[in-house]
């Protein structure tokens, strides 16, 4: 599990490819190196070999086969570095310091390359030497040589070890960007973390930061910073709902009080009366809008997070589909509650009543005498699906995403009562509750589902938070 | 009875204390939750209607405050505030009731009676009764005259709640509240269509009526028209 996702990291990629570079840039480098200190070297012992031929080209012109035979016998016995072999058409040595003609390793240009045995005290060990040959008159040949063989083992050396440090090279690179790309993954886990638990709605987290004051303090000083806005701006968003509230609630409630207040010492039956009672009626109206407006803004600004607690959602549907139950009999329409088990989602108990109540007011409300409304809980793996399905006349395809919008009411509907507000606020309950509204065609009718993702697995102990005036 | 307003819009506090007044009760009210606060510990009420947001003491701050001195006298919060977590504040607080501005003065009326009726809780009734019509509290039956009526367990929890309430006036959010426990808007009037089946089991074929729809306010259940 851990190391696939160690190889994604980023700060292991970096890692990875700086070291390939380096990898690539020293081996050019001592490669070249080694190349070029090979060529001089070999230049050298070849321009040294070069001249010595040209002396003995000299005294074999001057002095002929035998001349150059003395010459030989007495720089073989010399010592150092220089070899040479005289020998006849019958390849048998005439004078030198090799024993027999050699075997040629390879042939470079004019060069040839051989191995021969070499007394080391009293031993014999294989050398390599690097020399010339030349062909004399009568069949008669000559090979003039150097020793090369301390050369050779450090090219050979050279050339055995170079893949293994690359390979070294390799695995400590692999073990390096390891421990970095963990050490910068555990920094960006709990800044991760963080932004997790502030997406659940704990807005007062901070992503925490080090005393190092190195780019990922910068990042988490800086994160802090923007969250530290955002919190303001909530609860700036929250001062404004609240303001909004009380501001326009206040004449609200004046202007609801005088209306009452005057009608209370009208008859009710006389023109007045019946003027100022639909003037109440109206200024109701305006409040149930104004009341629905304000439930969207305050679910929809996430206000109403901190009231999430466990809710039973089956028992939340039986209880509002109870409620219902008497108006759907009295229009003839068959509610039914599909059974399920008990399924536990973390929510606002309130909102989504008055969620499901809109669903249901509404399907009912649009559904003809002798149809159906079925109301169904679902655990699905994406989520707890909550439906309400209708047998009523649905909303076309092309208008399922304009209905959600606020003040948006089909024409068929415009003269049936309502805000217009019902399925906006079902959107912003289900956005509250980072759950899924889907409308759907039940063939015919509408099915709204809302699914919700975040489940409780463990059943919570049932929450009563508001007791009522109880008599 | 004595009740306290605590209310810093003048205008709504003058409204609330004529209308208390033309109720019948005795109305004392304070404009800032100082004033509020010394006359709630100074003086005995019935009932404290307090507005949630006040100048000086909130609202809140002002019936924690009382609560720690051991005073019990209910209280119902007024309140323009948004409402989503706010009526749990209020009633963590200590308050008994809470009622959103803007609010209809019957609606507070009969929350107020309500209030009133629990701080003087008669013995503890197994039965209730209303006219003719009887409420066994115990073996959860009613009955009216001699003929016994099948109620469904949420109509009965209606039926005594209004019959608890037997002359007072009872609004539909209090219904809402007390025997659904919703404190949600139900778009249209559930309430009604749940009353008109209580009515049809308990009222019809009686010669007089006992459940009374009050135009403009709700309901009340009484033996006498």
């Amino acid at each position: 599990m851990r190391a696939p996702r160690l190889l994604r990291t980023l700060a292991f990629r970096i890692v990875f490819v700086y070291i390939a570079l380096f990898a690539v840039s020293a081996a050019s480098l001592l490669y070249f190196t080694y190349w070029n200190t090979k060529r001089a070297l070999v230049s050298e012992g070849d321009q040294t070999i070069d001249a010595e031929v040209t002396g003995l080209a000299e005294q074999y012109q001057r002095l002929g086969l035998a001349g150059l035979a003395d010459v030989i016998l007495s720089r073989s016995n010399r010592g150092g570095q220089g070899l040479y072999l005289l020998t006849d058409r019958l390849n048998r040595p005439i004078a030198g310091n090799l024993d027999s003609w050699p075997s040629f390793q390879s042939v470079q240009g004019n060069f040839v390359e051989f191995d021969y045995q070499r007394h080391l005290g009293d031993q014999l060990v294989s050398h390599r030497a690097r020399g010339r040959v030349f062909p004399l008159a009568g069949d008669f040949q000559l090979l003039v040589a150097r020793d090369v063989d301390e050369r050779y083992k450090t090219e050979k050396l050279f050339t055995t070890t170079l893949p293994w440090s690359g390979l070294l090279m390799l695995a400590l690179a692999l073990v390096g960007g390891g421990l970095i790309s963990r050490n910068v993954l555990t920094r960006l886990d709990s800044i991760n973390r963080t932004s997790r638990e502030i997406m659940a709605g704990d807005l007062s987290r901070r992503v925490p930061v080090t005393r190092a004051g190195d780019e990922f303090d910068e990042l988490a000083s800086n994160l802090n910073r923007m969250l530290d806005r955002t919190e303001r701006l909530m609860r700036g968003m929250r001062e404004v709902t609240d303001s909004i509230a009380h501001d326009l609630r206040t004449p609200l409630n004046r202007l609801r009080n005088r209306l009452e207040g005057t009608l209370s010492q009208l008859d009710n039956e006389s023109r007045e009366g019946k003027e100022i009672g639909a003037a109440v009626d109206e200024t109701d109206q305006l409040i149930g809008t104004f009341n629905a407006l304000l439930l969207i803004a305050e679910a929809e600004a996430g206000v109403a997070r901190e009231a999430m607690a466990p809710v039973d959602l089956p028992a939340v549907v039986e209880g509002v589909a109870e409620l219902y139950g008497p108006v759907a009999e009295e229009k003839s329409v068959a509610l039914e509650i599909a059974p399920c088990g008990a399924v536990t989602i973390a929510g606002n108990k309130r909102l989504i009543s008055q969620a499901l109540a809109n669903l249901l007011d509404n399907a009912i409300k649009y559904t003809p005498s002798g149809g159906s409304v079925k109301v169904a809980v679902a655990d699905t793996p994406s989520g707890v699906a909550l439906s309400v399905a209708d047998t009523g006349p649905g909303i076309p395809v092309e208008a399922r995403a304009h209905v959600l919008e606020r003040f948006v009411r089909l024409e068929e509907s415009r003269n049936s009562p309502g805000t217009g507000l019902g399925l906006s606020l079902v959107a912003a309950v289900a956005r509250l509750h980072d759950a899924r509204l889907d409308l759907d065609d039940n063939k015919p009718g509408l099915k709204a589902t809302l699914v919700f993702p975040n489940r409780v697995t463990r059943p919570a102990p049932q929450l009563r938070l508001a007791a009522p005036a109880q008599g | 009875m004595r009740i306290l307003v605590v209310e810093d819009d003048l205008e709504a506090q003058r409204y609330l204390v004529n209308g208390l007044k033309e109720a019948g009760h005795v109305v004392d009210d304070a404009g800032d939750g100082d004033i509020g606060l010394t006359l709630a510990l100074s003086r005995p009420y019935d009932v404290a209607i307090i507005d949630r947001m006040l100048p000086k003491v909130d609202g809140l701050k002002l019936v924690e405050e009382i609560r720690e001195h051991g005073n019990v006298t209910p209280v119902l919060f007024l309140s323009a505030l948004s409402e989503v977590d706010d009526r749990v504040k209020g009633l963590k607080a200590g308050g008994d009731d809470y009622l959103t501005k803007p609010y209809a003065f019957v609606e507070l009326l009969a929350r107020i009676d309500a209030l009133m009726r629990r701080r003087h809780p008669s013995v503890v009734k197994t039965r209730l009764q209303v006219g003719d019509l009887e409420l066994d509290l115990l073996t959860r039956t009613a009955k009216r005259g001699t003929s016994a009526i099948e109620l469904q367990p949420r109509e009965f929890r209606l039926l005594e709640y209004l019959m608890r309430h037997a002359g007072q006036v009872v609004t539909r959010t209090m219904l809402l509240e007390s025997v659904w426990e919703y404190h949600f808007d139900p778009q249209t009037n559930v309430i009604d269509v749940h009353i008109s089946r209580l009515r049809a089991k308990i009222d019809k074929g009686f010669e007089t009526p006992l459940l009374h729809t009050v135009r403009g306010a709700g309901y009340m259940i009484r033996a006498r028209a």
